[in-house]
């Protein structure tokens, strides 16, 4: 008997049994085994995944709202609503068929006219959706399972874009649901996933709650990632939001929760000490640490200052900064495109690479024409990643010789002073820091990020029109080894042209109880196949 | 007695008024667009102003506040910009956690701190009254998250007698809702018993000089008597003010205990609509806040004449 139960009995006799609260009772034990309980990386403080594009937000629609292809662990697109797709030799016309037995969860079968609104909707957000919908000549229900799109020219990468990872996923929702307006929030949550939103229970920034959905019909084959057989082995998950991380990492030592999405590195030491509980990374496309330069104002609108940064910087500080002194965390990264992927990419990536040289980045920035201007660095503090690669660009700077106007913020300003496009000292800025996720850097389709189309470009408006030539290439490549070739030159021209600074490639670990088995590696946290004992 | 609490009512009104306008205004000059952090980082700036205009944050001042002003005379907080959920709903979700948490802290202060101001009163320069001096001192030190992870360190993670985070609603269990509000209260409370403490001591030992003290002393009325009875009454006022201006240290730790405890109650709530620029949320909270401190206020001011039959208004 430990001393929780005396207490328990204590409070017992003195008369709070009557509360009826002290015991959990045999069948409440075997329920607790049914429930899963989750700390997720972030609050989940909307659930429209179309409206809010934040990635606890995607995490939790992959268990609401299934989709019509999902990928694979091997970054391939496998079908998962859709039964058979025919597309014609001309490259213009797909017609997709669904399976049959889809469902929602208000028990309303799954049809075209739900999907070509869904569609819809996610093409208005979408930057690959936005591509297909510039091309699009009708998108058309043409009976209850099947449904037609019909392009002006060929988008070879259509299957993937409907199967990507990426945050607007292509949810399938019901067409009352999905005829919402894009820019507005739906207010019912209603799926064809294996989980059910609890819309009761849902506490915003405190807990949110899935039920299992009996009449899911999952795909006969293996899950992995998003495809596949999604068979959930639980009834109920409980995702628990827990802001501190020293609070989730005692709840998940004390039994309180399972499974704790991202730990944070410096208390990863204390839970792998723990008998009880398995530590593994999580995302094996883990993340890309990134600063952006001004590209529209002095010092960074001239290459060569953008060059001598990346002369003079380390991606070894960078990410000692982030991650520890944890080496299987981190790896250098000479270039744009995730590691171990198929498109990983070093070509033109010298210039981060070997011993730095100071002194020729000091030559450099001066033959820009630097004269001691303040650089006009944002950092945002409550994020700690952007805090730390915050510190390290201005002690770089320094060394550089560079007068450092550090604007210590949070990341809520950050977001809104980095889109004015005033001078820095006018309300602009010169520098950001951020990073991105490993799953959004595999090819240039999700990567807004490696855009250099000057003024529609993202935050920092790079202007580089080999970048962009490279970028259209990979879109009209026919196989892998096209796309290769379009990726590498991409790199290069990106790295030349310093589209941004990329500070280096970083993992981040998972922690579970080992009472629970089948959780795998991959960008989201997948329920299905996920198990959990008494 | 009656009138004068209407008159304070009544007053309370420009006061929330100014609070009103106060934190709408600074709201709207403050860094951050809500829009961005919905749009995400991949969206354009075309998206983040349809977004703008679709929250309705594209209008001018005058207008955005007059909408606001004319929904709260509605009894209309207004709706998440984030949750979509009516801001009422979102506070009545947060309410109960809160609540609990304070009622037990100010519970545990009380039957905490004012015995020990007594007793420390009482045994003034002595070895006891050092010892608790050092706790307040030390209690009033310490910051509430530092206690707080010392507690959840011991009492949770080494003992394991009670639970690290969450919460329990009291319609659970007694035992359930209590276990879970034993430590954050504990942290919570520490400063304020500390505060409390201090000023019992200090009001106690003028009390104690009083020629009446004597006099009872003389007539060979008990010690407990006289401590509790006779001058903890005329100290009173004081510590009544204390334990008064005390709850807005309360609403302040709660903001951090609750991070720590992951208790899902309207501190929390009040960071998470910061950091995210949720503005009705915000603006709702700190009207709800300033109207408990008004309110709050009012009830030190009636309590007075019950402690004091001398004061009236």
């Amino acid at each position: 008997m430990d001393r929780r139960t005396v207490l328990k009995g204590l409070a017992g006799a003195g008369g709070l049994a009557l509360t009826g609260g002290l015991s959990a009772p045999a069948i409440a034990q075997g329920a607790a085994a049914r429930t899963l309980r989750f700390v997720p990386q972030a609050n989940l403080a909307n659930f429209d995944p179309i409206w809010g594009t934040q990635y606890v937000v995607r995490n939790a629609a992959a268990m609401v709202w299934d989709t019509l292809y999902g990928i694979d662990s091997s970054l391939q697109p496998q079908r998962q609503m859709v039964e058979s797709e025919e597309v014609t030799d001309d490259g213009t016309t797909w017609t997709f068929k669904l399976r049959p037995g889809l469902k929602f969860h208000d028990g309303e079968p799954v049809l075209s006219k739900d999907v070509v609104a869904s569609l819809a909707r996610w093409s208005a957000r979408d930057p690959m959706g936005l591509m297909i919908k510039a091309l699009q000549q009708e998108l058309t229900a043409v009976d209850d399972r099947t449904f037609k799109w019909v392009l002006k020219q060929p988008f070879p990468k259509m299957l993937y874009a409907l199967a990507k990872n990426n945050s607007p996923c292509g949810f399938i929702m019901p067409e009352r649901i999905a005829q919402t307006d894009p820019f507005k929030q739906i207010t019912d949550y209603i799926g064809s996933g294996p989980m059910k939103f609890a819309k009761g229970e849902w506490v915003p920034g405190a807990k949110a709650v899935f039920e299992k959905f009996a009449d899911y019909a999952p795909r006969q084959e293996k899950a992995s990632w998003l495809a596949g057989g999604k068979q959930m082995l639980v009834d109920r998950i409980e995702w628990i939001v827990m802001p501190d991380p020293a609070t989730a990492a005692a709840a998940l030592q004390n039994g309180e929760v399972d499974w704790w999405e991202s730990p944070i590195a410096d208390l990863v030491p204390v839970l792998k000490k723990n008998k009880n509980i398995s530590v593994d990374i999580g995302d094996p496309l883990g993340n890309v640490g990134s600063f952006r330069m001004n590209h529209l104002f002095a010092p960074f609108n001239d290459v060569r200052a953008r060059r001598a940064v990346l002369m003079a910087m380390s991606q070894e500080d960078y990410m000692r900064a982030i991650v520890g002194d944890d080496t299987a965390l981190w790896r250098p990264l000479p270039g744009f495109f995730t590691p171990d992927t198929p498109l990983y990419s070093e070509v033109g990536g010298e210039i981060l690479k070997g011993k730095r040289d100071l002194d020729a980045a000091k030559k450099l920035l001066a033959e820009s024409g630097y004269s001691g201007q303040p650089v006009t660095c944002l950092v945002a503090q409550d994020q700690p990643i952007t805090k730390a690669q915050g510190d390290v660009t201005a002690d770089l700077l320094k060394k550089l010789g560079m007068n450092v106007d550090f604007v210590a913020t949070d990341w809520g300003t950050v977001g809104s002073r980095r889109a004015q496009k005033t001078p820095p000292g006018q309300g602009g800025w010169n520098m950001f820091h951020t990073w991105h996720a490993g799953a959004d850097c595999i090819n240039p389709a999700p990567y807004t990020a490696i855009r250099a189309n000057g003024d529609k470009a993202w935050f920092g408006w790079p202007n580089s029109p080999g970048t962009e030539k490279e970028v259209a290439a990979w879109f009209e490549a026919k196989n892998l080894d096209e796309e290769k070739a379009a990726i590498g030159r991409l790199n290069k021209a990106a790295l030349d042209d310093v589209v941004y600074a990329p500070t280096g490639f970083f993992l981040s670990y998972t922690a579970w109880r080992k009472n629970v088995s089948g959780i795998t590696k991959g960008p989201l946290p997948f329920f299905w196949g996920v198990s959990k004992s008494a | 007695m009656l009138s004068y609490i209407l008159r304070r009512i009544v007053a309370t009104l420009p006061v929330m008024a100014i609070v009103a306008l106060f934190v709408f205004s600074l709201l709207y000059i403050a860094p951050g667009d809500p829009a961005v952090v919905i749009a995400g980082d991949q969206a354009s700036p075309e998206d983040v102003e349809r977004i703008r205009q679709s929250l309705g944050l594209d209008r001018p001042f005058l207008i955005q506040f007059g909408s606001w002003v004319w929904r709260i005379l509605h009894g209309d907080l207004g709706t998440s910009i984030f949750t979509n959920l009516p801001v009422s709903a979102m506070i009545g979700q947060r309410l109960g956690p809160t609540l609990s948490l304070m009622i037990v802290t100010l519970l545990l202060t009380i039957v905490v701190a004012v015995p020990l101001g007594v007793v420390a009163a009482w045994k003034a320069g002595s070895l006891i009254d050092r010892v608790i001096m050092g706790f307040a001192v030390f209690g009033f030190s310490l910051p509430v998250f530092v206690v707080g992870y010392m507690l959840a360190y011991v009492f949770a993670l080494e003992l394991e007698w009670l639970p690290v985070q969450g919460y329990t609603p009291l319609a659970q269990g007694f035992w359930p809702w209590l276990e879970n509000l034993i430590l954050p209260a504990v942290a919570l409370g520490c400063v304020y018993i500390a505060l409390v403490a201090r000023i019992t001591r200090a009001a106690m030992l003028e009390v104690l000089q009083q020629d009446y003290i004597r006099t009872a002393k003389a007539k060979g009325l008990g010690q407990g008597g006289i401590l509790f009875i006779h001058a903890l009454k005329n100290a009173s006022v004081p510590i009544v003010t204390v334990i008064g201006i005390g709850i807005a240290l309360l609403i302040g730790g709660a903001v951090v205990t609750e991070s720590v405890f992951a208790i899902p109650g309207l501190g929390r709530l009040t960071i998470d609509a910061i950091l995210r620029r949720d503005y009705p949320v915000i603006q709702g909270i700190v009207l709800l806040f300033s109207f408990v401190y008004v309110l709050v206020n009012l009830m030190i001011d009636v309590t007075y004449t019950l402690v004091d039959p001398r004061i009236r208004y």
